[in-house]
């Protein structure tokens, strides 16, 4: 009997633990260092969604550090939405990024799937080409890059009107240059570096074996690749899908530099140009920034599983 | 099916490039059709990272010792050697040197700062603890954030009479306004703060993946044996983690290289935010035409960037022979 009450009381002793109600004092403080260092971190984005909901007359007449004696209302995210026309700006990445994500993960699935699936003599070359073309810093290829966007002929037959919206097929300038698919392409080339890298890892788990027994049962290698190992690897693509959506969705860079038309932009880039029309004052600057990483926000609260899956992916070994 | 099947051990070795699936011991010869099929499903995709990625390189490297302005052709008049390379070391473009510096900062400020401060979160957070899901989301919540927008909530922070910081501390009533964006001596480190705000989280979801792979039983062997937990950490995961530490090294020394975007929306690279990735846009695209100039300032980037780049390469073709 005495050994079991021993038993039950030590049983106590450890699930009290366990659940913190004796507390520790190295648990505690740490505790304590860890809800100051995210109070931290939390503080510039609170601070902006606080200044994106006060009335610049609020801030005019008490300062931005003070309480809303004026009131908190969406009135700065209407006014933004409407005179930067955002809803079109969205609009701009949508087709820029969709297609492209699409674009990449069959690519390099493509390229993942001959490189790993199969032994040929070449195959860990191609995946350091890929690979190391990701690594590179996008501005040490962007001169010959832009003048080659500048030399490139590109045909014009019809373009797809939806209101104020313009979708050319395929440049209205017969360049590749300030062209919605001369953005795409270069996301689609860039981004299918890394995508490789990362599925060709995810592929390596996948057993040979099943493609060779595919093999032996005549599939072609086609339908190994759609039929067989893509559906394998539904994770790493939704995992991919996610990260990427967010790569090219915040891009700046290739914009910046590849788009000249500034109502081509995608919303990312063009806060940088609208910031100089329309943020008359912080309050706004916070509203547009915020409605610029809804997106991204959204993806953060449904998607947090896929996208930090994508990004340790590529380190781990999956 | 005109398929080529041999599965005996005496069938004929397979030519130079030709594609086989191996097997235990024994292997099969794709059929002339699939291996068209395969060729062209890695042939388009390389093309395209060759002729938009590659050949770029190349051509960096080539332009970097012209003078072309980027009108019309390169003719050999335009050939001017190394003369770019001697003028920037030289000084003669007084941004290159502080472009460099600024470069070195924001690697050794990531590399000593925010990428220790990740790895230290990630491993007081890689713990059955009470809120940890919830900590590592707060941390994390900046990844997703794209640099113009870090950029901008930051500038809600730093801006000279309406910033948090300056209203805070009283300087703007005190009239000792510190202009955290614009005084040269002090912005890039503003802007390091801003960096750093993202750049901690990336590193401590990345350092967290590689702690969940790490064997527990080590760890319990080093409590047994009487080892405190910073010891553990010092002595036994982080040698075990030697793979994920250079996969953060390489990404931060990328990060650094690459930066661009934060300065360029601040002030567009100048008064003390110059840095190498800049200066290559501000010499070499739209109206400025000293291109070949441009592309030896993208020459020396790429020569530094080539050494993360091998260290990466080695680490990963690493783990795809083991």
């Amino acid at each position: 009997m005495s050994a079991s009450t021993a038993v039950t009381q030590r049983v106590a002793a450890s699930s009290s633990t366990l659940t913190g109600r004796r507390l520790r004092p190295g648990r505690v403080l740490l505790h304590a260092f860890l809800i100051a260092m995210t109070a931290l971190w939390a503080f510039p984005l609170f601070w902006a969604v606080y200044s994106s909901l006060r009335p610049i007359s609020d801030t005019v007449k008490n300062g931005y550090v003070s309480w809303p004696a004026g009131g908190l209302s969406l009135d700065n995210y209407r006014a933004f939405w409407t005179e930067a026309d955002l809803p079109y700006f969205y609009a701009n990445t949508l087709v820029i990024v969709v297609p492209s994500v699409i674009l990449i993960l069959l690519l390099a699935s493509m390229v993942a799937f001959a490189c790993t699936q199969f032994t040929w003599r070449f195959n860990l070359t191609v995946l350091m080409i890929f690979t190391a073309g990701n690594l590179l810093p996008p501005q040490v290829i962007i001169v010959p890059l832009y003048h080659i966007y500048l030399g490139t002929p590109i045909p014009y037959f019809t373009e797809l009107d939806v209101g104020r919206f313009i979708f050319p097929f395929f440049s209205d300038n017969n360049l590749l240059y300030d062209q919605y698919i001369g953005i795409m392409l270069i996301h689609v080339v860039f981004q299918t570096g890394f995508a490789t890298f990362v599925l060709s890892n995810y592929m390596k788990t996948i057993s040979k074996e099943i493609t060779e027994s595919a093999i032996m049962d005549g599939a072609h290698v086609l339908r190994i690749w759609w039929n067989i190992v893509l559906p394998l690897c539904r994770p790493a693509l939704a995992a991919m899908a996610t990260l990427l959506f967010t790569f090219i969705y915040n891009d700046f860079f290739w914009a910046l530099i590849l788009l000249k038309t500034g109502d081509k932009r995608p919303i990312t880039s063009a806060l940088n140009n609208l910031s100089g029309e329309f943020f008359s004052n912080n309050n706004l600057i916070a509203a547009g920034a915020l409605l610029a990483a809804v997106p991204p926000i959204l993806i953060y609260i449904f998607l947090q599983k896929q996208f930090i899956a994508g990004l340790t992916l590529g380190s781990t070994k999956g | 099916m005109a398929r080529t099947t041999s599965i005996s051990p005496a069938a004929p070795a397979p030519e130079a490039g030709e594609l086989v699936a191996t097997g235990r011991g024994r292997y099969h010869v794709l059929t002339r059709y699939d291996r068209r099929v395969l060729a062209v499903m890695v042939g388009i995709p390389l093309l395209l990272e060759v002729v938009l990625i590659w050949w770029p390189v190349v051509s960096s490297i080539y332009l970097s010792l012209t003078n072309w302005d980027g009108v019309g052709d390169v003719t050999p008049q335009n050939f001017v050697g190394l003369k770019n390379y001697q003028f920037l070391l030289s000084g003669g473009y007084f941004q290159f040197w502080p472009a460099v510096a600024h470069n070195f900062i924001w690697l050794a400020w990531l590399t000593f700062l925010a990428t220790p401060l990740g790895i230290f979160f990630a491993v007081l957070l890689d713990r059955d603890m009470r809120g940890t899901r919830i900590y590592q989301s707060v941390f994390y919540l900046p990844v997703v954030l794209s640099l113009v927008v870090v950029g901008f909530i930051w500038e809600l922070q730093f801006s000279p009479t309406d910033g948090f910081i300056n209203n805070a501390f009283g300087l703007v009533k005190s009239g000792n306004i510190i202009d955290w964006l614009g005084n040269p001596r002090i912005n890039l480190f503003a802007v390091l703060v801003a960096a750093s705000w993202r750049h901690v989280g990336y590193m401590m979801v990345i350092y967290l993946a590689g702690l969940k792979s790490v064997d527990p039983t080590l760890r319990e062997a080093a409590k047994v044996d009487g080892a405190n937990e910073v010891q553990i950490f010092f002595r036994v995961v982080f040698p075990v983690m030697a793979p994920i530490n250079t996969v953060i090294v390489v990404l931060t020394t990328i990060e650094s290289l690459r930066a661009f975007d934060l300065a360029f929306i601040i002030n567009q690279g100048k008064n003390g935010l110059e840095l190498l990735s800049i200066l290559i846009t501000n010499n070499s695209i739209s109206e400025s035409t000293r291109v070949g100039f441009g592309s030896a300032i993208a020459v020396i980037l790429l020569v530094i960037s080539l050494g993360p780049i091998i260290a990466f390469l080695s680490q990963a073709m690493r783990t795809v022979r083991s």
